[in-house]
């Protein structure tokens, strides 16, 4: 059996061509998102101003951090979701669909009942993150009580067990009066970023980075415990490298921008289709892919009803119930 | 011999009436310090719209688990309370809310009705033509609906008014301390209406609990009955939404207490009783809440836990059999 089309050379040039072009994807977007906000500006004036002129400080000040924002935010996303599918072992489930997201969310809200002077920004970022933690934990030790016969089993609980923390949080919010302030960090944007306010997110890009290098030991994880024991993995380690990866993606993410939807299901899920299961190849893919559909969530609801804007979480909600409702109706044969 | 009366449905019914009633008397009478023409009008407005929303919720649940062969289903939990809302979106961006408001709230609220049975039809057909067997790809496609229309009522929400967006959102969760008593007369015609369409079907309910083939074998125009009901389903769904707001697990908790209360599948008992039962969470728990322990917890809070939990008690139930 040598059938071309599934010989290792062939794949990988295909991959390579994706890679360029989801690069120039991202590239293109976020010239688009440098050059889109409430003031015009001209990018080639940038080269011959003086750095105090207006257009470079509104360049410096907001465009181009939102731009890294918004890229360091969505890869990272993307990757954490890859991650979390290969620790459930099911695909059909994201940070923001099965807990981790909302116990984040329930985490700046403990923290802005119980320390209303705030704290430090990297203290808020680890408590966030160990709510994130919980949230991930929590899925997990659920999905191991349960006998899973159908694999839509997964992304349900993961649903009720994110709709219990959120409703939880509602409640909280409530008491304390603080149910505004809930709604903002549930419904994400990245409008308030500027210099100083997206630092964070860097951290978040060194996790994505990691992740990437550990990618095709997470690809054995989702073979199953007793696979990789067999084949010589630390399964726990790398379990515990896996829970604190995603959770302290989704918590730097959180505290900077809040809940962003839906591009941990969406991105890898696309890539799956587009280059097949190999997650060290596909991790490059997926964080472009998160990156350039987080760029693209963002300028689009910085157009749709300019000067105002419409928060990227609504519009990747949006997308993603499509997407995903796309995804099992499409395969619903397979699980009846 | 009391033994024997107490398996009877309608002593259940019948019991579960008295404590109804007694909740609306308590709801009437507890803590009246002023004048009864005020208290009359005041509580009795929204007690009208609360009698309403309980059994529009009731009705349109308890039929809905009939049509569907689920006692899990409920049309709220498949995102149908939500796509209302959407409606109400979508009616306002098409026709301009300057322009609506000199409508007749009558003339406004109908047509989002209509537009609502259509929509709700056509929703009905797609998910329920068979193509989807699995109980846990409904239940999923059905939460994913709901999100989808409550984001896009969202979004066009932000569109319609961009600066008031924050004013508008609260209006979007149900509440049943602020009732909507505007469209009381509107919703009360509509419930009627709907209750007489069901009147002509009231028949062929208990046949079409047996499922589909035995229906069809008793003579039942199957496709046509639940197209109908569903239609009344759609409009019960929309009396609710417009009094209360969309509410998720409300309909599943009063549906299940109906069946375990009365005990039997026959709908004549298992109706009322649902609709009892609603007024006994509703006004009841209003009272408890409000006048017994002066709580300023909204019921609508509590009362979504409860059946969240019982949602998830009764899926673990199915997932462990």
């Amino acid at each position: 059996m040598t059938d071309s089309r599934f010989s290792p050379s062939r794949a990988s040039r295909a991959g390579a061509l994706w890679l360029l072009l989801l690069l120039a994807l991202v590239l293109v977007l976020a010239v688009c998102s440098l050059n889109v906000g409430a003031s015009r500006l001209n990018l080639l004036n940038v080269l011959t101003a003086d750095p105090d002129d207006r257009v470079s400080k509104i360049l410096f000040a907001s465009r181009l951090p939102r731009t890294l924002a918004l890229i360091l935010a969505g890869a990272a996303l993307a990757v954490a979701g890859a991650i979390l599918q290969m620790m459930a072992r099911n695909r059909l489930v994201d940070t923001s669909t099965t807990g981790p997201m909302a116990a984040a969310a329930l985490g700046m809200l403990v923290l802005a009942i119980a320390l209303p002077d705030g704290l430090p920004l990297w203290a808020r970022f680890l408590l966030v993150s160990g709510f994130a933690a919980g949230g991930i934990l929590l899925f997990l030790g659920v999905l191991q009580r349960i006998p899973l016969r159908s694999a839509l089993i997964v992304p349900l609980v993961g649903l009720i067990i994110a709709g219990v923390v959120h409703a939880g949080s509602g409640l909280i919010a409530h008491h304390f009066d603080l149910s505004q302030s809930l709604r903002a960090w549930n419904s994400g944007d990245f409008s308030a970023v500027l210099r100083g306010r997206y630092e964070l997110l860097w951290v978040a890009a060194g996790l994505t980075l990691a992740a990437m290098l550990l990618a095709d030991r997470f690809t054995v994880i989702g073979m199953g415990r007793d696979f990789a024991v067999n084949i010589g993995v630390n399964y726990g380690l790398l379990m515990a490298i896996g829970v604190a990866l995603v959770a302290m993606i989704v918590g730097s993410v959180v505290v900077t921008a809040g809940v962003i939807p839906f591009i941990g299901l969406v991105a890898p899920n696309v890539v799956r289709v587009l280059t097949g299961d190999n997650l060290r190849r596909a991790v490059p893919m997926i964080a472009l892919l998160g990156a350039a559909i987080l760029l693209a969530a963002d300028l689009l609801g910085r157009l749709l009803i300019h000067p105002y804007e419409v928060p990227s979480s609504n519009l990747l909600s949006i997308a993603g119930c499509v997407v995903f409702l796309a995804v099992l109706l499409h395969g619903r044969k397979q699980w009846s | 011999m009391v033994l024997t009366l107490w398996r009877q449905p309608a002593v259940r019914v019948l019991l579960l009436a008295i404590a109804a009633v007694l909740c609306l008397l308590g709801f009437m009478t507890i803590n009246v310090q002023t004048d009864w023409a005020f208290i009359l009008q005041h509580r009795g407005s929204r007690l009208l719209a609360l009698l309403l929303a309980a059994s529009a919720i009731g009705l349109s649940t308890v039929l809905f688990q009939t049509i569907t062969h689920s006692r899990l289903l409920t049309p709220a939990l498949m995102g149908f309370d939500v796509l209302f809302v959407l409606v109400n979106t979508l009616v306002l961006l098409i026709f301009g809310g300057a322009e609506l408001a000199g409508w007749p709230n009558s003339l406004r609220v109908g047509l989002q009705m209509l537009l609502m049975v259509g929509l709700a039809l056509l929703l009905f057909r797609l998910l329920f033509s068979g193509s989807v067997r699995s109980l846990h790809l409904m239940i999923l496609l059905g939460m994913l609906a709901g999100m989808l229309f409550r984001e896009l009522s969202e979004l066009g929400a932000r569109v319609l008014d961009p600066s008031e967006f924050g004013i508008s959102s609260g209006v979007r969760q149900a509440s049943f301390s602020r009732v909507n008593t505007e469209l009381l007369a509107v919703s009360a015609v509509a419930l009627t209406l709907g209750g007489l369409l069901l009147l002509r079907w009231r028949r062929y309910l208990d046949v079409l609990s047996l499922g589909r083939d035995i229906a069809v074998n008793l003579g039942v125009a199957h496709g046509r009955v639940v197209l109908g009901i569903m239609a009344v389903v759609a409009i019960m769904v929309s009396v609710a939404t417009v009094l209360v707001g969309p509410t998720l697990f409300f309909g599943l908790l009063i549906a299940n207490l109906a069946y375990w209360i009365t005990g039997t599948q026959r709908h004549r008992w298992t109706l009322p009783a649902s609709v009892l039962a609603g007024i006994i969470c509703l006004v009841g728990g209003q009272v408890l809440l409000e006048q017994l322990l002066a709580s300023t917890l909204p019921l609508a809070l509590v009362i979504e836990l409860a059946g969240g939990l019982l949602f998830i008690a009764l899926l673990l139930r199915g997932v462990r059999q």
